[in-house]
């Protein structure tokens, strides 16, 4: 296949598409799957209909509580309906029939999670079906990628991706570009490009949706990455605990294989470039790069002291370009529109969108994409604002991050605030927490989580978790001592200084930011013995 | 020497010897063929990782080691029906503890254990990714949530019971 057929294969699936006078899409993400949505799709698929109706299976919508969600299009209008059954869904669809909506589960055109959006690595996810190369090429997949190789050189390319100001999505923020020219200059023929899908965070779920609904993008980043720094294989470590997302991957490679995009000879140029699938098996720490990559080896996900980096030393000794599923996301529509349309969104330093989940407190939960340095109250907004109670923190970065108090509502989130906050913007994981919950038995939460995943290589990590847990515990369980406190804090620094990889780094954010700003909860279970949010108390933690 | 694997009389382990040939054997693909292996055993023997090693020429104590580092990778025979509570963020603030603690009473068993005799494993995850349902657990391959730990822990006790239909998906 080539340009051209690229082109026109993607012509022919559109006017397909819009030769149907009904078209429905089922969200088949993994959260509405586990709510019925493949019941709904073959009860729909079994009704005896007068008009020629398609109806299909698409990625993710977003709104993942509000599921099973389907979308009916017809006459140009669109509708979404929520928390559908099948006999819901088979009534929403007869009522479009006699060219009206219905107004069971029907969610209105002002849905706040869906107004404020600017979806860009999100654009396919929701409207596709992830399953059919087709569908991905009526909506542009590899356009991006057949441009590039018809009009810039692997410099241009790295230059681009440099101009664009993009930052590496995994929650470091490195910039992308530097880390391209890295690759590109390294010495050696041999260079693998790597995304990094262990989306390990608890309460993270923007890669796992990027994987399940839009495959194609994924591996059209990686194509990209590939050409602008020299490198023929790529692989793509997928967490274990993602069965869909690995499925679904293992059958865009095949289809992008089998159509010629991927393989020899890309889209009929001189590049070649081959994409294997890795899966996990339940290792939080194999998140590090340098642990990921021995993982891929087939050994051990153990971190290794860096320098070197994988830039200078990566897979089997050879550079090795590693990057976030999200921000492999992002190249497609940078090649396609330019550096300068992706710096003029979001803020100066911070361009572009991110895709955050939201939890937690919150009416909708779901994965939405917003520019870098939205407030975050408006996130908070268009998740619907907290239910249970009123706001009390956002916890941001995951398991390395910390939590924001009510009083910085309005703070921009992106890569340079929150840090000033002691927190991070990290992956793109945010937990919203009602005035209900207890801090101190949050910070617990994440230090067992710390412990438990710790891969035990170095003493700071694996006896400071250890240690920070036996604290935690005595402090919740109202036995603390006023000097725990400071002892704490000592320990956090000496493991934040002396740990080897960005897990031990990390662990003590949660315990110093809750410190910081929630001192005082601290404080009642130590003075008074008692948790002033009865969490503590009620014996469930 | 090189020696095929075909060329090698009675195997212990004709079935593993079929997977390792979907592979080529390099030690680079352990984690896959482990994988591979458990799907088909159910788990990882300590004779049936070294087998793996001796096939793929690695020492028994680095399979092993790559083996027992992975949470996903099962070292005992697993009961009939396994039970993952998801102690992620999200189902931990919306309760996740308190369903294990239900589960745990209700089905007399501790977490991380396997009582063989009733058949059954009760174990975490920390996230599934589908923090939309917390709390929530994993019956199988069923996932149940989305509403209050009484209710999640009955569904999985009626799913449990030697009458009920097993087969049937979630609500």
């Amino acid at each position: 296949m080539n340009a051209t057929d690229l082109t026109m294969r993607a012509a022919i699936f559109r006017k397909r598409q819009a030769d149907h006078t009904i078209n429905v899409s089922v969200c088949s993400g993994s959260p509405c799957i586990a709510a019925g949505a493949e019941n709904i799709l073959t009860a729909l698929r079994g009704l005896d209909l007068p008009v020629s109706v398609h109806t299909f299976g698409v990625g993710c919508m977003g709104p993942c509580s509000r599921g099973p969600l389907i979308r009916i299009e017809s006459n140009g209008q669109v509708a979404t309906y929520e928390r559908m059954t099948t006999s819901l869904a088979a009534s929403a669809l007869l009522a479009h029939l006699e060219d009206r909506n219905q107004a069971e589960g029907l969610l209105s055109e002002e849905f706040p999670f869906f107004v404020g959006q600017q979806r860009i690595v999100l654009s396919n996810c929701g409207g596709i079906d992830p399953e059919n190369l087709e569908s991905a090429l009526g909506a542009g997949a590899y356009g991006a990628l057949a441009r590039m190789m018809e009009e810039m050189t692997p410099e241009q390319v790295c230059a681009e991706i440099a101009a664009s100001g993009l930052r590496g999505r995994g929650g470091g923020g490195y910039p992308t570009g530097t880390k391209w020219n890295l690759v590109r200059g390294a010495a050696g023929t041999r260079k693998f490009i790597v995304a990094n899908g262990d989306e390990g965070d608890p309460g993270a779920f923007m890669d796992r949706t990027l994987m399940e609904s839009d495959p194609h993008r994924l591996l059209e980043g990686m194509a990209i990455a590939g050409y602008a720094v020299g490198a023929k294989h790529g692989f793509i470590y997928v967490r274990g605990e993602y069965p869909l997302a690995a499925r679904r991957l293992r059958l865009a490679i095949q289809q992008a294989e089998e159509a010629g995009i991927l393989g020899r000879r890309v889209l009929d140029n001189r590049f070649s470039f081959s994409i294997r699938l890795r899966i996990g098996a339940g290792a939080f720490v194999c998140g590090e790069e340098t642990a990921l990559m021995a993982s891929v080896m087939g050994q051990r996900g153990q971190p290794l002291i860096r320098p070197p980096y994988p830039a200078q030393r990566g897979l089997w000794g050879c550079s090795t370009l590693i990057n976030n599923v999200e921000t492999f996301g992002c190249i497609p529509p940078i090649i396609q529109n330019g550096a300068s349309w992706f710096n003029s969104i979001g803020t100066p330093g911070n361009s572009g969108t991110k895709v955050f989940s939201i939890s937690g407190d919150v009416a909708t939960i779901g994965v939405l994409e917003v520019p870098l340095g939205t407030p975050l109250k408006k996130i908070v907004q268009m998740a619907g604002g907290v239910v249970g109670g009123n706001f009390k923190a956002a916890q941001t970065g995951g398991a390395s991050g910390g939590c924001i108090p009510a009083s910085h509502l309005d703070m921009p989130v992106d890569f340079d605030s929150l840090p000033h906050l002691g927190s991070i913007m990290g992956s793109g994981g945010m937990i919203i927490i009602n005035d209900q919950r207890c801090m101190p038995d949050m910070a617990r939460f994440f230090i067992d989580f710390c412990r438990e995943e710790s891969c035990g290589k170095c003493v700071p990590c694996r006896t400071g978790t250890e240690q920070l847990l036996r604290l935690l515990d005595r402090i919740t369980q109202g036995e603390g001592a006023e000097e725990d406190l400071g002892r704490m804090k000592e320990l956090c620094t000496l493991m934040q200084d002396a740990s080897l990889c960005g897990l031990g780094m990390a662990a003590p954010t949660p315990v110093l930011s809750t410190l910081r700003w929630f001192r005082h909860e601290y404080e009642a279970h130590i003075r008074n013995g008692v948790c002033p949010s009865g969490v503590c108390s009620r014996g469930d933690i | 020497m090189i020696q095929t694997i075909d060329s090698i009389p009675q195997s212990p382990y004709p079935d593993m010897d079929r997977i390792l040939r979907e592979f080529p054997c390099r030690p680079d693909l352990l984690i896959e063929i482990l994988h591979a292996a458990q799907q088909h055993f159910g788990y990882l023997g300590k004779e049936l990782l070294g087998h793996i090693a001796a096939r793929l020429d690695m020492p028994p104590s680095m399979v092993y080691g790559v083996a027992s580092f992975y949470h996903s990778f099962h070292l005992n025979p697993p009961a009939r029906h396994h039970c993952t509570v998801c102690l992620g963020t999200s189902c931990h603030i919306r309760g996740g503890s308190l369903l294990m603690k239900q589960l745990e009473q209700r089905l007399s068993i501790r977490a991380n254990t396997t009582d063989y005799q009733r058949g059954i494993t009760l174990d975490s995850v920390r996230c599934l990714g589908t923090c939309g349902m917390a709390p929530l657990a994993v019956l199988d391959t069923v996932i149940i949530g989305g509403s209050t730990a009484e209710t999640i822990t009955d569904e999985v006790c009626s799913r449990l019971e030697p009458t009920g239909d097993k087969t049937e998906s979630a609500p």
